[in-house]
């Protein structure tokens, strides 16, 4: 234990001492809200990330100048792609794959595109970009993993990218100053409730320099809250409701239109 | 004017949704049947999730069954007997329902079943409501009367044993065909996530003779229990009736059902049997379009357990 740790500690004053003789960038980023609510008129939301490089004394202007790329995480899913198959004259699921724990919303912002920020390499080792990101199948395939060719990993990516909860912006991040930077984190209707990790990272000359996290939440409140958390915790009598509601309306409507 | 769904956990634009409600209640009232076979296609068109609509219709059909019971009950036209009768056997064919939908979705095979069902049920009732009312009206053309309870024909449906009468609708029949309805009717309902009222009104019609003053009142009752408790059971098992959305929906269904009903009363019996028997026609054609037809997209996805 003790050792492993010394190593990582080595390790980490190693790569400090690598890039301190370049640079000591520090990366801040704030977003506009840690906290988005869903109420009855919710239809997405556009939240907006601010973020500057902060330079100290030893770190000279950069020839390249600055890179950043933001992901956005969404809270996890396990989600079954079918795949369709024609049998006796029709059109049936046949074959599947389960998509285990993977992002519910995977939003990827740069300034610029991903391969001219950071090598093929670097970007596959950082698992940065929606083809990089590990989306791990389970159950009936005995690969852990498939290639970012297989045809079940690129129609889940398609289709989640046609519902807008699959992005890659190449130009989702602008620089305002050459060391203050904005990214707008698009949120569609469909997002569900929980936790978001965002994940900013600052390139230069294809290295990464920083990285820092800015997490934000998305909640239900008011009406919305208590409807669900009634609907979960207290299934029968909101059966019961539910169903007394129907009936109420139905014994309302026919007072109101009655004409015999 | 877009509304969140709290359950179905995404926004609606209440207007079309009222709209599917008036329209599909329009339906419902003229014909007298809950309306479920077109209102959860419709849901799942705009994007709900197909178990929430499935889950959420059934309130909606509560709704317009009980308005359209009571005005019913208040003309008497409900035979009570018959519908105690029927729910009998509707409660062990649901449990049967339930049981074998829980059965496929295990298995992976609920999908195919739930569309190969609805072609075969709909274009099955449609064409053969469509080729019987068509015969009515060649006859009503040709000056004969129409005589739909034709007394002295008996199949032998009307041999068994263990005959009953029910006053109300002045038929003599055996339990064994009532028991059988009433579990057919559960069975479907559970399976299909439908009413079953447009199944259930030429059944009692052409099987038991039921003679068309009571045999709408009777079917609405029977709708009307077992899509309420349909409710509460979706609501305690799955968590996925939405309060909202089934409220919208009320809302336009009963009264779209109010002008239904009197659309209906104006038109002759055969007429709008023939209309019926094309309306479920041709929903049966558009699921076997969708079943037959290559796909735009072969690929699908489905959240695992979708809860809340």
């Amino acid at each position: 234990m003790r050792a492993r740790a010394l190593s990582v500690l080595l390790g980490l004053a190693a790569l400090t001492a690598a890039s301190t003789q370049a640079a000591a960038e520090r990366l801040v980023a704030s977003l506009s809200t840690h906290r988005v609510m869903i109420t009855s008129n919710f239809t997405g939301e556009e939240l907006v990330l601010f973020g500057g490089v902060e330079q100290d004394n030893a770190s000279g202007q950069r020839r390249g100048g600055y890179d950043i790329v933001v992901t956005v995480a969404g809270p996890r899913q396990s989600t079954v792609t079918f795949r369709k198959e024609r049998m006796l004259a029709i059109w049936v699921n046949s074959d599947s794959r389960v998509f285990e724990d993977v992002p519910s919303y995977l939003a990827v912002l740069s300034n610029r595109p991903l391969s001219a920020i950071a090598s093929t390499e670097t970007l596959r080792r950082l698992q940065l970009g929606l083809d990089n990101t590990p989306l791990p199948q389970g159950a009936s395939v005995n690969i852990a993993e498939a290639g970012s060719d297989d045809p079940f990993r690129q129609a889940f990516i398609k289709i989640k990218t046609e519902h807008g909860l699959y992005r890659e912006v190449s130009n989702g991040v602008t620089f305002l100053a050459p060391e203050l930077f904005r990214a707008t984190i698009p949120l569609p209707a469909e997002v569900l409730v929980g936790t978001y990790e965002v994940d900013v990272r600052l390139f230069s000359d294809g290295m990464q320099l920083a990285r820092t996290p800015a997490p934000f939440e998305v909640y239900k409140s008011g009406f919305e809250q208590v409807v669900t958390a009634a609907a979960r915790d207290h299934g029968v009598l909101y059966g019961l409701a539910t169903a007394a509601m129907a009936l109420a309306t139905g014994w309302f409507a026919s007072i109101v239109f009655r004409r015999d | 004017m877009e509304i969140y769904l709290p359950i179905a956990d995404l926004p609606v634009n209440i207007l079309v949704i009222l709209a599917m409600g008036l329209a599909v209640g329009f339906i419902s009232g003229m014909f007298g049947i809950g309306g479920g076979f077109l209102m959860t296609p419709l849901l799942i068109f705009v994007g709900i999730s197909p178990a929430v609509a499935v889950a959420s219709v059934t309130t909606h059909i509560a709704a317009s069954s009980m308005s359209g019971s009571l005005s019913y009950w208040r003309r008497r036209a409900i035979d009570v007997a018959l519908v105690c009768m029927l729910l009998a056997g509707g409660i062990i064919g649901t449990a049967f329902g339930v049981w074998l939908f829980t059965f496929l979705r295990a298995v992976g095979q609920l999908d195919i079943t739930i569309g190969v069902s609805y072609v075969l049920l709909l274009s099955i009732v449609g064409s053969l409501m469509i080729a019987e009312s068509v015969r009515a009206i060649v006859r009503v053309r040709h000056g004969k009367p129409v005589d739909l309870r034709r007394p002295g024909s008996h199949m032998w449906i009307h041999g068994l044993p263990f005959k009953l009468r029910f006053k109300r609708s002045r038929i003599y029949v055996s339990a064994i065909p009532v028991w059988g309805i009433g579990f057919l009717i559960g069975f479907i309902g559970a399976v299909m996530g439908i009413g079953g009222g447009f199944l259930l009104v030429p059944l009692l019609i052409y099987v038991l003779r039921v003679p068309t003053a009571t045999v709408i009142g009777t079917s609405m009752v029977l709708t009307l229990i077992t899509m309420a408790s349909a409710t509460v059971m979706h609501a305690a098992t799955n968590h996925l009736v939405d309060a909202l959305l089934a409220l919208i929906l009320m809302v336009g269904g009963v009264t779209g059902a109010q002008f239904g009903a009197r659309a209906g009363q104006k038109m002759r019996g055969e007429r709008l049997r023939l209309l019926l028997g094309l309306l479920v026609l041709a929903v049966g054609l558009r699921f076997a379009l969708d079943l037959a037809l290559r796909p735009d997209n072969l690929y699908s996805l489905r959240p695992l357990d979708t809860g809340i």
